[in-house]
């Protein structure tokens, strides 16, 4: 009971740092699709790196932090609705982690005429997730934010999906001159990117039940 | 024999501790904000001392009420109240003892002829109906106040609730002070008339009679808060609403700002001061001022979630009680007096009278008694240092085990991670293994093609060579025929060449699988001789190690094809290496 204050006040930082990570890992994953696209396949590459050990630095915070719940009894009524959450945005690292390496794996083939489509796609669907986490943030400490925030992430999300939509009829349109098999490929890498405004949107959807939900 | 007739009045106190704690730390404990034990020791300790040092004030006015002068109708009085709380709880009325008290003190009343002031009775009714009113209104000042101010502080939800633990526990204090001080006149108000007359002296201070009976029933309480609390914590604390922590404050320090209210003489005597009406000190139900504010926060939230029920039940225990009461007390007091021949009530002339034997028998019992002094400055102290060690203790074990199990925890959990890594590394260095084993085999596999194929040259050549012998008139041509047929069985038959075929069929096995997957008409030849395609052979090479001529190895490729449906522009090799 003594504790309890420096407790929290250790979790406080847990929880910030951890946004922190995962925001960095959105920013990374931009930036590495970017480098891709651009042909910079060392940067990638670096990026992809950078990527897997803040995946795994988050990973190893989220587990601090559920402990702590645990352990000291902290918001007994909303530590597994705060722990939810904790765990969806994870989602989001992980996506961005898994979308990156795929990437690297498969190497897909991006023509030319959809490249600033396929970067515009990017741009739209970070920004959703970039958005999401200020929201989160502000769960925790002013939660009139948290709608003004949440209507951005689901406005990017939307876009996302419009986007992503328009993508893939150009690719299979429009673009007679690719193979059936790279067409499919590359709507799987536009699913890929939308993936990450739709795990964004998650987030959203939950923080604003959980809203309601410990507002007096 | 005092003691005696006072155990109905502490059983009145252990039901009203077992209850009422659960109105104080009721939502604290079940939300698990604040543990059982804190929760038990703080409202033990603070319903004591609220009993002792405030208590007096709502006494008064039950004396006003009916002064009962004899202890076997003072039992009776408490034993009937005692049981109708105990029986409405039965039937899950929120019901008061302070109701239950007053009813019975009115039946002793009517028993004994006395009058009942009917204008204390009104009094005391109608701060029945404020208490719960009285709550609503605090709740709802104080939510909006709390809620105004977090809006204001914007407060980390983590910080919130460390705020929110201490909070609930301070309140709780509070509430558990109130409580002693305004309900244990309920438990043992009736036997003040009653009492003996005696001082304990501790030396810088003294208590006198009352004093030492309200510590009694302070006492009582707190048992009933340590023995039979926690269950009723656990159900009735959260059956009355769901409440946040947020919630659970206001509504514990709106009821204890109602309790302290109606028992706290210098407050009634400040509002005297400044030229309002006193405030009148009567028992009030603690139930009853929790539900009036939560029904105060619902209504705050638009009236939804309110239990209209309760508050037709709560109209119910205001009348039901008392009347039950006081009929049972009535009842009780007949068989007492006539049955068990006890003097439920004496005549004034008799009380005079007993008073003047007392003095003069026991002169004693007027003196204070005096204890020794630093015999008991030494037992206090020892007491108080004992108990703040053990606290201290107890404070410094809990949070070091909770430490401990924190970093055992995460050190469980990073070393299931290093075992899952050493594990990996353990597949990944086995498979590594592996590999070189099967690249191993795969070259002896291709020495020995390599082998076969030169030694069928070789022997090809020697063949050729001994026909040639052959045709010259003069050489022994039977010699040479059994030597050129020994050629040709060494041709067909090789113990290397069946060594190759096994090492073939061994390391193909996965790919003759897909093969036959694929394509399921392949005869066993037809497999053998894709598996030597995939080792990127020649047809020739082919030929020689398997003993026939390069045409029927082509013809055997032809076949394959077909059998593979393989288009013109498709390479076989090729094709058959990506399997």
């Amino acid at each position: 009971m003594i504790k309890i204050f420096k407790t929290s006040k250790n979790v406080i930082i847990n929880i910030d740092e951890y946004f922190d990570t995962v925001e960095l890992g959105i920013l990374n994953f931009k930036e590495g699709v970017n480098n891709y696209l651009e042909g910079n396949f060392t940067e990638f590459e670096n990026n992809l790196k950078i990527i897997e050990v803040l995946e795994g630095k988050a990973d190893s915070i989220i587990r601090k932090i559920e402990n702590d719940l645990y352990i000291y009894s902290l918001i007994p009524n909303y530590a597994s609705e705060v722990l939810n959450l904790l765990e969806k945005v994870d989602d989001i690292i992980d996506k961005v982690k898994n979308n990156l390496s795929q990437f690297d794996v498969e190497r897909p083939f991006l023509p030319e005429e959809i490249k600033n489509d396929f970067s515009r796609l990017l741009n739209i669907s970070v920004k959703s997730a970039e958005n999401v986490i200020p929201a989160a943030r502000a769960f925790f400490t002013d939660q009139n934010l948290v709608k003004d925030k949440i209507q951005k992430v689901i406005f990017y999300e939307r876009e996302t999906d419009k986007l992503a939509t328009n993508i893939k009829r150009k690719v299979f349109k429009e673009m007679p001159h690719l193979k059936l098999s790279e067409k499919i490929h590359l709507r799987y890498f536009t699913l890929h990117v939308e993936e990450v405004s739709d795990a964004a949107e998650v987030v959203a959807k939950m923080l604003s039940s959980l809203v309601i939900k410990t507002r007096m | 024999m005092f003691l005696f007739f006072l155990t109905s009045g502490l059983f009145l106190g252990w039901s009203l501790g077992a209850n009422d704690a659960a109105n104080i730390f009721g939502s604290a404990v079940g939300t698990k904000m604040v543990k059982f034990k804190s929760a038990v020791v703080i409202a033990s300790v603070f319903v004591i001392i609220g009993a002792v040092l405030q208590g007096y004030g709502a006494s008064q006015t039950l004396g006003d009420l009916g002064s009962i002068n004899a202890i076997g109708g003072a039992f009776t009085v408490a034993l009937c109240a005692g049981l109708t709380v105990f029986w409405m709880t039965k039937l899950q009325l929120p019901v008061s003892t302070s109701q239950g008290i007053i009813g019975a003190i009115i039946g002793w009343n009517f028993y004994s002829g006395n009058p009942t002031d009917l204008a204390v009775l009104s009094k005391i009714v109608s701060t029945w109906v404020a208490g719960p009113i009285l709550g609503g209104i605090f709740a709802i000042v104080l939510y909006l106040l709390l809620k105004y101010f977090l809006d204001k502080r914007r407060i980390h939800l983590l910080k919130l609730d460390a705020y929110l633990k201490y909070g609930l526990l301070i309140v709780g204090a509070f509430g558990a002070y109130s409580l002693g001080a305004n309900n244990v006149s309920n438990v043992v108000g009736v036997f003040i008339p009653s009492l003996p007359e005696i001082t304990l002296n501790f030396g810088f201070f003294s208590l006198n009679a009352v004093q030492l009976l309200f510590l009694v029933g302070g006492a009582s309480i707190a048992i009933g808060i340590i023995t039979y609390s926690k269950k009723v914590m656990m159900t009735v604390g959260n059956n009355l609403m769901k409440l946040s922590a947020e919630a659970a404050l206001v509504v514990v320090l709106s009821h204890s700002l109602v309790l302290f209210v109606f028992s706290s003489t210098t407050l009634s005597n400040l509002f005297q001061s400044v030229g309002l009406p006193g405030i009148m000190l009567v028992p009030v139900s603690s139930s009853q001022a929790i539900v009036g504010a939560i029904v105060g926060i619902g209504l705050l939230k638009g009236g939804r979630g309110i239990q209209y029920g309760v508050l037709g039940k709560i109209s119910i225990g205001w009348i039901a009680t008392p009347i039950i009461a006081g009929f049972t007390t009535f009842v009780s007091l007949f068989f007492m007096n006539n049955v068990f021949k006890m003097v439920v009530v004496q005549n004034e002339n008799n009380i005079i009278t007993n008073k003047i034997n007392d003095v003069i028998i026991h002169p004693q019992m007027n003196t204070s008694v005096n204890l020794y002094q630093p015999l008991l400055f030494l037992i206090i102290i020892v007491l108080v240092i004992a108990l703040v060690v053990m606290l201290v203790n107890l404070v410094r074990t809990s949070s070091q085990t909770k430490e401990d199990a924190s970093s055992e925890r995460l050190l469980k959990y990073e070393s299931q991670e290093k075992m899952l890594n050493a594990e990996i590394q353990k597949v990944n260095t086995e498979n590594a293994k592996l590999e070189k084993q099967i690249e191993f085999k795969r070259k002896e596999q291709m020495v020995i093609a390599l082998s076969i194929i030169q030694k069928n040259q070789f022997l090809e050549k020697l063949k050729i060579k001994i026909d040639k012998i052959i045709s010259k008139p003069e050489v022994k041509a039977e010699e040479l025929i059994t030597l050129k047929r020994l050629i040709i069985d060494n041709l067909s038959i090789d113990k290397e060449r069946e060594k190759f075929n096994f090492y073939v069929n061994e390391l193909n096995a996965d790919f003759y699988l897909r093969l036959v997957n694929r394509f399921p008409d392949l005869s066993e030849n037809e497999q053998r001789l894709a598996a030597l395609i995939r080792l990127n052979l020649s047809s020739k090479e082919i030929a020689s190690i398997l003993n026939i001529s390069t045409k029927s190895v082509e013809v055997n490729r032809h076949r394959l094809r077909k059998k593979m449906r393989l288009k013109r522009e498709e390479n076989l090799t090729e094709i058959v290496s990506k399997l």
